[in-house]
């Protein structure tokens, strides 16, 4: 009888050995990682109890500071997040036309624009705001540009992309009508990467609002100034107040944005 | 009104668009002079940025083990935060599906997640900081709960556009509910939380570059205090080594996901 | 009522559904089908069909009425109750409902799910004999070659044949198909109608078939049910069905 019976395996043993691998790797650098890294354990025990503490010490919350100095960096915070976003497309713009490979048929110039837009991506904007600092001296002048070209990659990488999905079609019929280029580009592409557009300026706007109340902490002005000052000087229940007002004004934002975009499309 | 010649204006103007349009750039103005953004700063600032950049050049790797050290505390700081941010993903995402949980659930866990989400890492990292002491652990909480918020959230919503018609028929044979989710629920979606947890431990690579700069552990502090020292060279040193090692990890895994397609 | 003393087949007495309070969708649905033999439910779409089969394996709850599998009340039934009752129904659906992404051989074998354990589910452990009957269905439905294949890389006809061998899988007391034929083609229809008919005729399971064709419910089923506004107006074999009654079921004429 149990002749008859026939195998059934869920994978062939390729598979099975090829997933085994996996596992084993996944699990290999876990431990490795677990092993080396430098965790002291009377942390790790004390870690809850401690957080608890911080929690206690943060309640109840300064309220009466925020008008002592928060609003003002909120809405510095607000400005560097726009302005940033708004100098971001300045740039990303040209270097997005130059990395779509239909509207420029340059393959070296579409390299070298994707090389830029990826260096400006890799660093983070707060590693930006480092090298600004340097620049311009501690402000909201280098939080503004830290945000710009952290956002240029985003954006430029975005904008390229929807470029190289149009339709050929109306670009072509353009162009047979004898057309300049420019001409082209803003009467055949533009209206149809315009959603797409908006829709990456909110997205970025909305991630520059949470990017841009962090900038403070290495002197790049807004509310992480604040921020920093408040902690330095253990005075927690003007952190909580402090962070209370990030939360909320990440909260709107994130609501504009998804009211904006259902409105766009 | 219906006297005027309305065919006759190929192009109608647009007021509330052109209203927008002058508030938005009064609003740019504003925002620019209250920010002291002006062109005489701007040159100063040109100037600035020439000789930071002539002091960046060349690269100084003469202190390669303090860059490696660095960087192998992030890399693995990356990797226990995903790790331990897609073990704790995976049930939170079950229990924030509104197609599978009780509503109070779905609530509870959907206000957990958010919040999770709503502050930026930096910020989490320095209150762990401050809680629980300078190092890697700092780090490592801090993008957990970083990791957990993205993951769960995009998890959930994949639960919630999966077919019905599949899990009714699995739920028709009279599985039990862990089997109807093992069955129903789970093939549908497992590509896609494989996606998410890729493209997570993608960003944890870049995040623990930087949660060094308050303090948690990682090459994010040897580049604070190569800045603070104005060591610029040691600077673009570590910027180029961490760019390579983000560049080569965003190869990989969008490899990765192309394969799981 | 006499449907009482029947032990054995389905019995149905007073079935009332609403979705929404008011709106009557079955208004009180009493029917007695003998365990075995092939019942075909026709009528408009919307009518309540399919909710009145959803109703029998409570993937729909009805709000009044008993529903009596082999003289147990399924309306009751809670929890893991409600699963071993489930595990007795098999149930064919018109668009297949097969899980997509899993191959043909685990599609199959989720039929037995309500028998073994998770851990079993989970690690694909089924006893040899669960899987020695999948293949054996494989073959039965004339997809021998295709265990390992995605369930997405079928064809329809393919697809519904592995609707079947699951459902036939669980080894049920009933088998439901709720517009088993709709999506496909003529051809193809037919072969899925012959192949549901033979293999539940060689098991001996009783077999209940929405169906919107009335020819294909004619040549098939023993007994036909024809139902309208969410109540049974006609009940009796092929043979009684006449153009007056296909009137009142569907209304109009100019169709017929």
């Amino acid at each position: 009888m149990t002749a008859l019976l026939r195998e059934w395996h869920r994978f062939t043993p390729l598979e099975r050995f090829g997933r085994w691998f996996v596992y084993l790797s996944i699990v290999a650098a876990l431990v490795w990682a677990m092993r080396s890294v430098e965790v002291i354990p009377e942390f790790l025990i004390d870690a809850p109890e401690q957080m608890m503490d911080l929690l206690v010490r943060m309640w109840p919350p300064d309220l009466g500071y925020y008008r002592m100095g928060v609003h003002e960096a909120l809405v510095e915070t607000l400005h560097i997040a726009t302005l940033g976003t708004l100098f971001s497309f300045i740039l990303a713009i040209p270097l997005a036309l130059l990395a779509a490979r239909n509207i420029c048929r340059s393959r070296t110039l579409n390299s070298f624009a994707q090389l830029l837009l990826v260096t400006s991506r890799s660093v983070n904007s707060l590693v930006w705001a480092l090298i600004f600092v340097a620049v311009f001296g501690p402000g909201a002048a280098a939080g503004t540009f830290a945000i710009a070209f952290r956002s240029i990659g985003f954006v430029g990488k975005l904008l390229a992309e929807a470029l190289e999905e149009i339709s050929p079609g109306p670009l072509e019929a353009l162009s047979a009508t004898g057309a300049p280029r420019s001409s082209v580009i803003l009467k055949g592409a533009w209206p149809q990467i315009e959603p797409a557009f908006w829709g990456v300026a909110l997205f970025r706007w909305d991630i520059n609002i949470r990017e841009s109340a962090v900038l403070g902490l290495v002197g790049a002005g807004g509310i992480g100034v604040v921020l920093d000052d408040a902690i330095n000087f253990f005075q927690w229940d003007r952190v909580a107040t402090i962070l209370f007002a990030i939360l909320i004004i990440v909260i709107i934002a994130e609501i504009v944005v998804t009211r904006l975009r259902a409105r766009l499309i | 009104m219906s006297s005027f010649p309305i065919r006759s204006r190929a192009f109608p103007p647009n007021w509330p668009m052109r209203l927008i349009g002058v508030l938005f750039v009064a609003y740019t103005l504003y925002a620019m002079s209250r920010l002291d953004l002006t062109w005489a700063r701007f040159s100063i600032g040109m100037g600035e940025a020439s000789r930071f950049l002539a002091r960046m050049w060349p690269p100084n790797f003469t202190r390669w083990e303090l860059l490696a050290e660095g960087l192998i505390e992030s890399v693995q700081i990356a990797l226990l935060s995903s790790a331990l941010g897609i073990i704790l993903a995976l049930p939170l995402g079950l229990m924030a599906a509104r197609n599978l949980a009780p509503k109070p659930l779905t609530m509870l866990t959907r206000g957990f997640i958010a919040f999770c989400r709503s502050l930026h890492y930096v910020i989490v990292a320095i209150l762990f900081v401050k809680a629980i002491g300078f190092g890697a652990l700092a780090g490592i909480a801090a993008l957990t709960i970083a990791s957990v918020g993205f993951i769960a959230k995009l998890f959930a919503e994949a639960i919630e556009e999966v077919s019905m018609k599949q899990v009714e028929a699995i739920r028709a044979t009279g599985a039990g509910p862990a089997a109807v989710i093992l069955y129903g629920i789970l093939p549908q979606v497992a590509s896609r939380f494989l996606g998410f947890s890729l493209y997570q431990l993608d960003s944890n690579l870049r995040n623990s570059t930087l949660v060094g700069i308050v303090g948690a552990g990682g090459i994010g502090g040897t580049l604070f205090a190569a800045f603070k020292r104005f060591d610029y060279d040691f600077v673009a040193a570590i910027l180029m080594t961490i760019i390579a090692m983000i560049f080569l990890a965003e190869v990989v895994s969008g490899r990765i996901r192309a394969a799981l397609r | 009522m006499s449907d009482r003393a029947v032990k054995s087949g389905l019995v149905i007495e007073g079935l009332v559904k609403e979705y929404v309070p008011g709106k009557l969708v079955l208004r009180g649905i009493d029917l007695a089908l003998p365990a075995k033999g092939i019942t075909a439910i026709i009528g408009p779409s919307g009518t309540g069909k399919s909710t009145l089969l959803r109703c029998i394996n409570r993937l729909v709850e009805p709000t009044a009425g008993r529903i009596l599998l082999n003289g147990q009340d399924l309306v009751p039934l809670r929890g893991r109750a409600l699963r071993m009752a489930r595990r007795r129904i098999g149930m064919v659906f018109q668009e297949y409902n097969l899980v997509e992404r899993l191959s043909v051989m685990e599609n199959i074998l989720s039929g037995r799910l309500g028998y073994v354990s998770f851990w079993q589910a989970w690690l694909r452990r089924y006893p040899a004999a669960d899987i020695e009957r999948a293949f054996t269905l494989l073959d039965a439905v004339g997809l021998p070659d295709h265990a390992s294949q995605r369930a997405d890389a079928l064809s329809g006809g393919q697809r519904q044949r592995v609707g079947i061998a699951r459902a036939l899988m669980q080894q049920p007391e009933l088998l439901l198909a709720d517009e088993p034929t709709s999506s496909l083609d003529p051809r193809t229809a037919v072969e899925i109608m012959e192949l549901m008919t033979g293999l539940t005729a060689s098991t001996g399971v009783p077999l209940i078939v929405n169906i919107h064709n009335v020819d294909l419910a004619r040549r098939f089923a023993q007994r036909i049910i024809g139902m309208s506004g969410g109540s049974i107006i006609f009940d009796g074999p092929p043979e009684t069905l006449e153009t007056h009654h296909l009137r009142q079921i569907y209304g109009g004429e100019d169709w017929l």
